[in-house]
């Protein structure tokens, strides 16, 4: 096979999957139900940038009431991605590609209930998702509370590039334990997603939502490209690589508060926590605060402070002892057990009305965020130097800085 | 039988010798009752009062009181870390969060 030297999109695997269904957030019901989007277009520009990888590109969205109590919402967002990340550089070479992803919704206001449904589609060159879902919101007791009922429902098709003839393309799977399909040009990984929220007004000047998420994959959930390392003294780097394998169902559970108080002094606080468990093995706790002020007449600064940390998956290992050591083996950085720390800032200044009818308010904003990662056993690899004393497993551990910016036009109509 | 985070389990009394378990369950019925009878009559059986009214709710039509002012940002700052941690699901607005893997 030639695909080491294009055993690339490593750090795209998980993206992807977030991508796609993220765009959920901005379809499904709101957590105040009974009212429908404002009609809103924002264009908005990102950029990631840390450990050697580059994403960015534009994301454009529109929503706009179709009638009194119907609702469009619709979505373009697209990464364009320079990756020459420590996986890129361990097992393959640099590369770039682009990502597309498209989304619609409706919503539809019945009295007190809001019914929302939506499709949202991504597509790259080895990936292909589509997902559906559908979600109910009901406002109770005066209005003070609002409960929501969230169904989704996605079919991926995972594909794998290799170098054909000088060209990349789409190659057969091979036959690999993990691999439910060999020889197939395409693997299979369906997802359900079923949440329940609720929104509740506690006093004049606080506010809570709480969420409760099971989510069930199943089929291949793993990167065609990434690689696990073992022990070997026959190499002189002292270690050898092979494909990872992972089991082919996982669920998650994960629940989370988030409260905002108004201050006396018109300001927001905003706290949130979430748990997270799976049948991986992972749990993982966040905790996130912020800070929303009001200066001046016309601007509006944020900032923001939060905290991730995750243990391993139950079948994660920065370095086997051995080949087929287990049945399952990852080294997948996302499974590997970290801490994560991010700041961020945000200011948001809103232009004088122009003298143009259909524009009510428009806005301007630029957001930065800085992203710290220490793993706990996710170790740099490509520093093992047997020759200098440092065998596998010797290596110094892996860090992460990142900066991850965005600048976005809103215009109120 | 107890109630501890939420699930009903046997205590380590119920299940001692010379127990008498159905002496408690008269009591948590009676328990039952007046609690529903409270119930009642604080609500008078009618639709439940809301404490804050209407016109008390300024504050939540603010924008800095959103919990998702911009929906284009905040799904991508989710996203990024959900490209990047092990945990996905159960953030941004109700119903939001992300499905897959």
């Amino acid at each position: 096979m030639q695909l080491s030297g294009l055993q690339r999109r490593l750090d795209a695997a998980l993206r992807r999957h977030a991508g796609t269904l993220l765009a959920l957030c901005l379809c499904v019901a709101p957590a105040i139900a009974g009212v429908l989007p404002e009609d809103r277009t924002d264009l908005l520009y990102h950029r990631y940038q840390g450990g050697g990888v580059t994403v960015q590109g534009p994301s454009l969205l529109i929503q706009k009431k179709l009638t009194d109590n119907l609702a469009l919402t619709a979505n373009y967002y697209e990464d364009m991605i320079s990756s020459a990340s420590i996986d890129v550089k361990l097992a393959a070479s640099p590369y770039k590609e682009t990502r597309k992803q498209k989304s619609v919704g409706l919503e539809y206001l019945h009295g007190k209930s809001t019914y929302s449904a939506g499709l949202i589609n991504s597509v790259e060159p080895d990936y292909r998702a589509n997902t559906s879902y559908y979600s109910i919101s009901q406002d109770m007791f005066g209005d003070l509370t609002t409960f929501t009922m969230t169904y989704k429902r996605g079919w991926d098709k995972v594909l794998k590039d290799g170098k054909v003839n000088g060209r990349i393309e789409n190659v057969p799977f091979p036959d690999e334990p993990g691999v439910p399909n060999p020889g197939g040009l395409s693997q299979d990984a369906d997802h359900r997603g079923y949440t329940i929220g609720l929104s509740q007004i506690l006093t004049r000047s606080l506010i809570m939502m709480v969420n409760y998420e099971v989510l069930t994959d199943q089929g291949y959930l793993q990167s065609p490209y990434r690689e696990i390392l073992y022990l070997d003294p026959t190499q002189g780097s002292g270690f050898s690589k092979a494909d990872q394998i992972y089991p082919n169902t996982r669920t998650s559970n994960a629940a989370s508060m988030e409260a905002k108080y108004y201050l006396p002094y018109r300001a927001a606080l905003t706290g949130q926590y979430r748990y997270y468990q799976d049948t991986w093995g992972i749990r993982a706790h966040t905790l996130e605060f912020g800070y929303t002020q009001p200066a001046w007449k016309r601007l509006i600064l944020d900032g923001s402070v939060r905290y991730y940390t995750q243990n391993a998956a139950n079948f994660y290992s920065d370095i086997f002892p051995r080949a087929n050591f287990q049945n399952f083996e990852a080294r997948d950085r996302e499974l590997a057990a970290f801490n994560s720390y991010s700041a961020g800032i945000g200011a948001s200044w809103e232009f004088p009305k122009p003298p143009v009818p259909w524009i009510n308010r428009s806005t301007f904003t630029m957001r930065l965020d800085h992203l710290f990662i220490n793993y706990k056993d996710f170790r740099n690899a490509l520093l093992v130097d047997p020759a200098a004393g440092i065998k596998p497993g010797q290596e110094p551990l892996y860090k992460l800085n990142a900066n991850i910016f965005q600048a976005f036009l809103s215009v109120w109509f | 039988m107890i109630i501890r985070n939420g699930n009903l389990t046997r205590s380590s009394r119920q299940d001692a010798p010379g127990d008498r378990p159905r002496a408690r369950l008269p009591r948590l019925g009676i328990l039952a009752l007046l609690l529903a009878t409270l119930g009642g009559a604080i609500t008078g059986c009618s639709p439940i009062e809301p404490w804050v009214k209407p016109y008390e709710r300024e504050h939540f039509a603010d924008p800095i009181m959103a919990f998702n002012r911009d929906p284009v940002s905040s799904v991508y700052r989710e996203h990024v870390f959900e490209s990047r941690e092990g945990a996905r699901g159960a953030t941004g607005g109700v119903g939001g969060g992300c499905g897959c893997n």
